[in-house]
């Protein structure tokens, strides 16, 4: 017996292209079957007919503060609980990774949380915790947007001060910081060298302090055109880094919220046209993710889920992204016209290569690790799979 | 010999994996009996390929029990280089059929002793009972496998230093770029290929026309190692109207007037073991 798996009548998303290809999985990770042919001349033990389906890479998801009720920075107390049930649901979105997002909360909180959110393989029990991103408490107060304005913090004392707010830096992928801060270029360069992702937002800057945020070593932008200035055409702000041509071709991603709300499709249709290869799908959902119509408690809100969105209460006011990625990325491909690839892609390869990650994951390449959704034609979700093992199916 | 004259280059590959589903088909072969085939590369048998593999896939034939070895294999090429023999009968044959990788044998130009590699290949081809079938194309000098000009018309499997000519044709593979082209290759030998039970050659296109005329006109020579199988006792050439132009008038209309009998030889009913009779 061998653990050697085919997955046949499939198409399979590869190097840009959906095509007609069995996929091959050992030992959690894709492989490449002419070796097993001419070298091992055995058969796959065990063959999964895909009745057609498409498989592609599962979902990476950058920046989401919680789901299911649960928000990683607010409901504290039943942390390890919280996290188990936003890793076991989002598999059912096709995300089979992810980076849990804490606003900017007290220091207190981040002693308390940073520790227990450790990065962990996923598996039946729910997706793949690559790291934190913290968003904040290093930004601007001028644009917190729905962050308190009392725990934002600045660098006084450097990298320092990064340590002793979150704590340790060991559970930390991303680092949203607003690169304008006094000595952020001095952070911005040692949070790179120990390999975290330093994203900039919830900013006030213009092009020439992003341009040397990115130089620093910024890789990132979050959530493009929300808590950044808006474009200007004598200074495009943080949006100008998308044409820039004083950062290095390629360095730049980022992050937008295509739940068909948050950003406008024409905004949506800008950045894709501009800068495809960095544009990186975020659902940057919060607590009401995934839950049915009706009012909840959530951290210091009360809310409301009604018509598919998130109000305050009693108000016309929306309070956060409650679209899955995979809505996400339906609602990328009708709003910009781009190809079924390319928003998969989006979603998998992009967010992978951000993190710099993308030899192991967002790809079906050989070698890879095998997390990878199948999908119809009508890109519904029909299964999710870490490793080669089948976590979810509809 | 026959000569299959076809109206194009996708009948011939139509034609010609009609025939191999036969032949297979007629020898009914099980765990103790393989069916042995003798397998070429290159752009002419692609379309039979395609053809059998919508064979298989539709039910019609099966590779369960048919080896298989290929003709040749550059020397020093990475196994998983597109221009590579492996690689193309990979991505073009193997992973489509069900095969047993077991019985799917290619001469690896990556071996570590080529001259031994080439001698377990005939020992590998006669412990297998020899050829039943072996199917090939040509080159515009007339060279069957790398079986280049001048080769001996009794060669054996053996290490092949390439012909300047097919370096400069082959460099469109490889960026143009004539040093990155390999310099030998592992081939199956003439005399390999003579010892077959069976020999079908696929010839398409006007740049094969010359080729075909001194493979089938002229004497047999080693300048066109095609030219040997004259001395074949069951020779099939399948061509198109295009390999024809170098031809005489009269050769064409002599092997046309028995296309209703050639024709024969890929219908269902008929036994191919009564036709060998017929010539």
């Amino acid at each position: 017996m061998n653990d050697l798996t085919q997955f046949i009548n499939c198409k399979i998303l590869r190097n840009h292209k959906i095509i007609t290809e069995d996929l091959w999985v050992r030992n959690g990770k894709i492989i490449n079957p002419e070796k097993i042919f001419f070298d091992e001349k055995i058969h796959a033990a065990r063959k999964i007919d895909c009745l057609g389906l498409t498989i592609a890479p599962g979902f990476i998801e950058l920046q989401i503060n919680g789901g299911f009720g649960h928000d990683f920075s607010f409901n504290i107390e039943n942390l390890e609980n919280g996290l188990n049930l936003v890793s076991k649901n989002l598999l059912a979105h096709g995300v089979t990774a992810y980076c849990p997002t804490l606003v900017t909360s007290p220091k207190e909180i981040y002693h308390k949380v940073v520790p227990k959110m450790k990065k962990r393989q996923g598996g039946a029990h729910g997706a793949t915790i690559l790291g934190i991103h913290t968003e904040g408490p290093f930004i601007n107060v001028e644009k917190k947007g729905a962050h308190p304005p009392n725990c934002i913090k600045g660098f006084e004392k450097g990298l320092q001060s990064v340590e002793e707010m979150y704590g340790s830096l060991d559970n930390i992928k991303i680092i949203t910081l607003a690169p304008e801060l006094p000595n952020a270029e001095e952070v911005i360069r040692k949070l790179s060298e120990r390999g975290i992702i330093v994203s900039v937002g919830h900013s006030m800057a213009n092009l020439s302090q992003g341009e040397k945020a990115v130089n620093c070593g910024a890789t990132l932008i979050t959530h493009l055109f929300n808590a950044m200035l808006p474009f200007h055409h004598r200074d495009p702000g943080l949006v100008g880094l998308l044409t820039s041509n004083k950062i290095p071709n390629g360095r730049i991603f980022f992050g937008i919220i295509a739940d068909g709300v948050h950003t406008h499709p024409a905004a949506l249709r800008i950045a894709y046209r501009v800068h495809p290869e960095g544009l990186v799908l975020v659902t940057d959902a919060i607590a009401a993710l995934g839950l049915a119509e009706g009012k909840y408690n959530l951290g210091q809100f009360e809310i409301e889920v009604r018509g598919g969105r998130a109000y305050i209460a009693k108000t016309e006011t929306l309070c956060g992204s409650i679209a899955s990625m995979i809505e996400c990325v339906r609602s990328f491909l009708a709003s910009t016209g781009c190809s079924v690839e390319y928003a998969l892609e989006a979603a998998s390869l992009h967010p992978a290569k951000a993190l710099g990650i993308e030899s192991v994951k967002g790809t079906l390449n050989f070698g890879a690790d095998a997390d990878f959704i199948m999908l119809d034609e009508g890109l519904e979700l029909h299964s999710t799979w870490i490793a080669g093992e089948k976590v979810y199916a509809k | 010999m026959r000569l299959i004259i076809l109206e194009s280059s996708s009948s011939v590959a139509e034609w010609a994996a009609k025939y191999v589903m036969k032949r297979i088909n007629d020898f009914k072969p099980e765990p103790d009996r393989y069916f042995v085939l003798g397998l070429p590369t290159g752009s002419t048998p692609y379309g039979m390929y395609q053809k059998l593999i919508e064979f298989y896939k539709a039910g019609k034939v099966s590779f369960k029990y048919v080896k298989t070895f290929n003709m040749d294999e550059y020397v020093n090429l990475p196994r998983d280089h597109p221009e590579s023999y492996h690689y193309y009968m990979w991505n073009n044959f193997f992973k489509h059929i069900d095969i047993d990788p077991q019985n799917a044998h290619i001469l690896d130009g990556n071996a570590p002793d080529l001259v031994e590699e080439c001698n377990n290949y005939e020992k590998k081809i006669t412990e297998a009972g020899g050829v039943e079938l072996f199917i090939g194309g040509i080159g515009p000098d007339g060279h069957i496998a790398f079986n280049e000009p001048g080769s001996s018309l009794v060669s054996r499997t053996r290490v092949k230093t390439l012909a300047q000519d097919t370096l400069e044709a082959n460099a469109r593979f490889f960026d143009n770029d004539i040093s990155k082209v390999p310099k030998q290759a592992l081939t199956v030998g003439v005399g390999t290929v003579m010892d077959a039970k069976e020999v079908m050659i696929l010839i398409t296109g006007t740049h094969k026309a010359f080729a075909l005329y001194k493979a089938i006109e002229e004497g047999v020579n080693h300048m066109w190692t095609v030219s040997a199988f004259q001395q074949h006792p069951h020779t099939l050439m399948i061509c198109d109207e295009d390999a024809t132009l170098e031809l005489r008038v009269k050769t064409v209309k002599y092997f046309k007037a028995l296309s209703n009998v050639h024709h024969k030889l890929i219908e269902g009913d008929v036994s191919l073991d009564k036709m060998r009779t017929i010539h």
